[in-house]
Formats: structure tokens, C-alpha cells, sequence
């Protein structure tokens, strides 16, 4: 495309935009209402994903010594993990190490604990060969001698793995759905902007145009609809997103899961709420101008 | 050069608007096509600018073979026509300079040859001192003098005038004639729907006359007489 028709189009398109007043500002709101649901739902999806990942993945059983085992006696509860069926590997971690841990997780503020204000136990961390086994080797675990306690994160999983794979299925149909509605209220805005400038169609018609470029200013117009929807959109997912991970993060504090961080999740979000915005809109004006051009 | 072979053009509605018409008009001929509203003149023109479809049979415009054309190349045979109308068809928020303008731009002429080629074509309709106007501050014969511009501005092999004097009394209607022989004598072919008899009697030329979808006459230096009117 030559550099003046570029310019041509974009001029017409924004001139397009501001001609039909009104109904630019009710596309511009459904795109708006639109994609604050989708950006709503999209981040609840994304983060359920997360966590169910988290959760998958959580193949290790906690074993907790008691207090006053010996390293020889740890050394013989060692060999006896080693040997339940389903555990691929043993690992020490001392309560000086696990403090670090926790150091390294919440904060400074736990140094306050340190050596004999520690109040953690010893731990061999037990990997398990698949997410189902913790359930069988946690329970061994605790029939043997100096065995605390012994805790596991996946077990949980089959049940929430059924209620994240049914709130994904209608997250994405209901998405889907107000994509539609929103495709189809663009759609019919620029239908009117069409029939204001079907003269001006037909005669470029008549003159040779080709339909990309009688069309290229109503897919832009519609890009822009698209685009401007989806400002109010990424500052309230944006800003709401910040608050719901502050106030969810400390909920998880205890646990092994963690929500996608706002600085790197954000943008991603952000950026997908533009694109499907310039996508639904130019997707919905290039639907209206196929029956002006024949096609 | 155009060509119709056996072209039959059947509405949904049954009615048969070209009934197996064959004919050919050959470069740099100026054709009147005449007859009754109805008889199937407009369905006859606007088959030869691809907007419309004959059901079947064949028909070459230059090099293009309309009736399986595919809507990608519609616009590479409208380039090489000029198309003009009883209602000139002009944008009324562009002045007439904009409005010949327009019909380059969109074909994506460079700006230097677009203000090239409007001038030209505004002088040879006489119009070159009322290119800032805009179309509502003109008169009839003037509006169809730009309409006749934007259609020539392209340089095209053959300029399709659609009843272009049926608005226009027929002073003004001489005027635009004289341009079109201008026009016709650069070796443009012109093909002419009307129904204006003094024209095709004051200015001869082959006249092929339509009735009920069907050629029932094709003659040199014709005349014709409106049953339908006086004009």
C-alpha cells in the first residue's frame, strides 16, 4: 500500500469515527463492557490455571522428625521412606535450613527465630513419582517410627481439578459469547456508517476500487472502536488486580501456591485486552461491508 | 471491443431481461442503445460493467470475459470504463476538482498525476473555472459535465452513459452530446442508453433498439421515435 493511500485511510477512518458521534461512543461502551468481563474472567482463568499447575505439581510429601532423633535413627527413617512404593527420592532439610526458607519466602521479620528460637522440626522432604501417590506415602509415613507428621499438598487436586476444568469450560463459553455480542454491536454501528457512504462506495465500485481498499477504512474505524473499548478495561483490571492479589497473596501465605505476579501478568492481560479489542472490532466492521461489496 | 454471444439474463422474479441477445460493437463506435423503460436497456448496460451477471451466454469486454469473472478482478475491467449516469452520482461534500479527483485517488494515482489529469479533464468539459465549487452551486448539465469528467479522467477504452440527458432539457442535453462526440472522436468508444429521440435523430450513430429483452433493431445512422413519451 502506497504511503498516501495509508494516510488516506487513516484520515478517513478517524473522520468516519467522529462523523457518527453517538454511535461510535455506544460501540466504544460495548466493547468497554465487553472486555471488562473477559478481562475479569481471563484473570480469575488464568490464575485457577496457576494454582491448579501449582497444585499438579505438588508431588512432595513433607515427613516432620520428631524432636531428639538421632542421626542414626534419621538415618534408618531414611532408608525406610526410600523403600514405600511411589517415592523416587529423599531429601534432608534441616530446621535451620527450613527457617531459611521461610526467611527467604515472608521476610526478615523471621530472623527473630533463629537457633533455639526456631520452632520448626526437621524434615525429609519425600518426592512421589505422580501427584496420586502422596496420598499412600504420606499415610505410610506416619505409621513409622520418629515420624512428626507427615503433610501433602496434592491430594486436594482430583477435587479441585474437577471444579477448575468446569469453571474453565463456562469461563471460555460465556468469553465466547460476549465476543459474539460484542462482534455483533460493531458490526451494526458501522453498518450505519456504511449506509451514510454507500453513494461514495458504489461510485468508488464504479471506478475501479478494489474491495480491500474500499474497505480498509471501516476495518480501521472498527479497530479504533476496539481500541478505545478497551482503555477503561485494562486500568480496572489493572487496578483491581493489584488489590485482589494483595488481598489473596496473604491468604496463600501458608501454602505452596501462588498467584501470577501483577508486574509480569498484567501486561500480558493488557495486552490481550488491546488485541481482542482491534480484533473484534475490525472483525465486526469487516463483517458489515460484505454486502456492499459482493463478495 | 465488446461482444455479447447468446446472453440471457433471467431474473429470480421470471422476468427475462435479455432474451439470447448477440452483438458486437467495435472500437471507437458510438452506439445508441434505445427502447421503451422496461424493454431491458439497463440490465443490457449494466451487464457490460460486470454489474450484473447474465445467466448465460458470453460476454468480452476488451480482454475480459465477463460471465466467469471473479469479483477480484471486477475492478481491473471497471478501470478500463467509464461509467456516467442520469443522477451524475457526484459526492456532494467534494468540489468538483475532489469529485473527478476521487475516481484517481482510489485507483492509487500519485498525487502529481491525479492534478494532471483533472485539469485536462476539466477543460475538455469546460469546467476548469468552477473546479471549487461544489455540485449543489452547479447546474444539471454542469453536474453531468463533472460526472462525465470523473468517467473520462481515467483515460478509459470505453465510456458506458447511462441515460446521461433524461434530467436535462435539451439545450443543456446538446451540450453534453457535444462532449461525448469529443470524447467519441479520441477514438473512446461510446455506448449510450436514452430514450430522447431528437438526440439520436440530431446526432447519428448506430442505434440498436431493445424491446421485451430482445434486439429488434441494429442499424447505422439510425433514428429512433419514443412511442413512450414526447421527449
Amino acid at each position: 500500500m502506497k504511503a498516501v493511500t495509508l494516510k488516506r485511510h487513516l484520515t478517513e477512518s478517524f473522520k468516519s469515527l467522529k462523523r457518527n458521534g453517538w454511535m461510535s461512543v455506544a460501540a466504544v461502551s460495548a466493547v468497554t463492557v465487553t472486555l471488562l468481563l473477559v478481562g475479569v474472567l481471563l484473570s480469575i482463568l488464568m490464575n485457577i490455571n496457576k494454582v491448579a499447575h501449582d497444585i499438579e505439581n505438588d508431588v512432595q510429601v513433607r515427613v516432620v522428625i520428631d524432636r531428639g532423633t538421632t542421626k542414626e535413627q534419621k538415618a534408618q527413617l531414611k532408608s525406610e521412606l526410600s523403600k514405600i512404593s511411589g517415592v523416587k527420592k529423599v531429601t534432608y532439610s534441616s530446621r535451620q535450613n527450613e527457617l531459611d526458607n521461610v526467611i527467604g519466602v515472608y521476610g526478615k521479620d523471621f530472623q527473630l527465630f533463629q537457633g533455639d528460637q526456631n520452632p520448626l522440626y526437621d524434615v525429609y522432604v519425600v518426592d512421589t513419582t505422580s501427584p496420586e501417590k502422596t496420598v499412600s506415602v504420606a499415610k505410610k509415613a506416619k505409621t513409622l517410627k520418629y515420624v512428626y507428621d507427615a503433610k501433602y499438598g496434592g491430594a486436594s487436586a482430583k477435587k479441585l481439578f474437577k471444579i477448575v476444568a468446569s469453571i474453565q469450560r463456562w469461563g471460555f463459553v460465556i468469553s465466547l459469547l460476549l465476543l459474539f455480542v460484542a462482534v455483533f454491536l460493531i458490526s451494526n454501528t458501522i453498518r450505519i456508517t456504511i449506509l451514510s457512504r454507500e453513494n461514495e462506495i458504489a461510485i468508488m465500485r464504479l471506478v475501479g476500487a478494489t474491495n480491500s481498499y474500499i474497505r480498509w477504512p471501516f476495518i480501521l474505524e472498527g479497530a479504533w472502536t476496539g481500541l478505545l473499548g478497551a482503555i477503561l478495561p485494562i486500568l480496572l483490571v489493572d487496578i483491581a488486580y493489584y488489590w485482589a492479589y494483595g488481598v489473596l497473596t496473604s491468604a496463600l501465605a501458608s501454602t505452596n501456591y501462588h498467584l501470577l505476579t501483577p508486574a509480569t501478568f498484567l501486561w500480558q492481560i493488557d495486552l490481550l485486552l488491546a488485541v481482542i479489542g482491534i480484533v473484534i472490532g475490525a472483525l465486526g466492521s469487516g463483517l458489515s461491508m460484505r454486502r456492499f461489496l459482493k463478495i | 471491443m465488446i461482444e455479447y454471444k447468446d446472453v440471457v439474463k433471467e431474473y429470480p422474479n421470471n422476468t427475462l431481461a435479455s432474451d439470447h441477445i448477440s452483438l458486437k460493437i467495435n472500437d471507437g463506435e458510438f452506439v445508441y442503445v434505445v427502447g421503451p423503460s422496461g424493454a431491458g436497456k439497463s440490465t443490457f448496460i449494466k451487464m457490460m460493467y460486470h454489474e450484473e451477471v447474465p445467466t448465460s451466454g458470453h460476454i468480452q469486454v476488451n480482454d475480459h470475459s465477463l460471465e466467469k469473472m471473479k469479483n477480484s478482478e471486477v475492478p481491473r475491467l471497471r478501470r478500463e470504463l467509464g461509467i456516467v449516469f442520469q443522477d451524475f452520482k457526484l459526492l456532494p461534500r467534494l468540489t468538483v476538482f475532489e469529485n473527478v479527483a476521487y475516481a484517481l485517488q482510489v485507483i492509487e494515482k500519485t498525487p502529481a498525476e491525479v492534478k494532471e489529469r483533472v485539469d485536462r479533464v476539466l477543460t475538455l468539459v469546460g469546467l476548469e473555472d468552477k473546479k471549487d465549487n461544489f455540485p449543489d452551486e452547479l447546474s444539471g448539465g454542469e453536474q453531468q459535465r463533472v460526472a462525465i469528467a470523473r468517467a473520462i479522467a481515467n483515460k478509459p477504452s470505453i465510456l458506458i452513459a447511462d441515460e446521461p440527458t433524461g434530467n436535462l432539457d435539451p439545450e443543456t442535453a446538446r451540450g453534453i452530446m457535444d462532449i461525448l462526440e469529443k470524447i467519441n472522436q479520441e477514438k473512446t468508444t461510446v455506448v449510450m442508453a436514452t430514450h430522447n429521440s431528437f438526440i439520436v435523430n440530431e446526432y447519428k450513430h448506430r442505434v440498436i433498439e431493445i424491446a421485451d429483452g430482445k434486439i429488434i433493431r441494429d442499424q447505422e445512422e439510425g433514428d429512433y421515435i419514443d412511442e413512450s413519451s414526447n421527449a
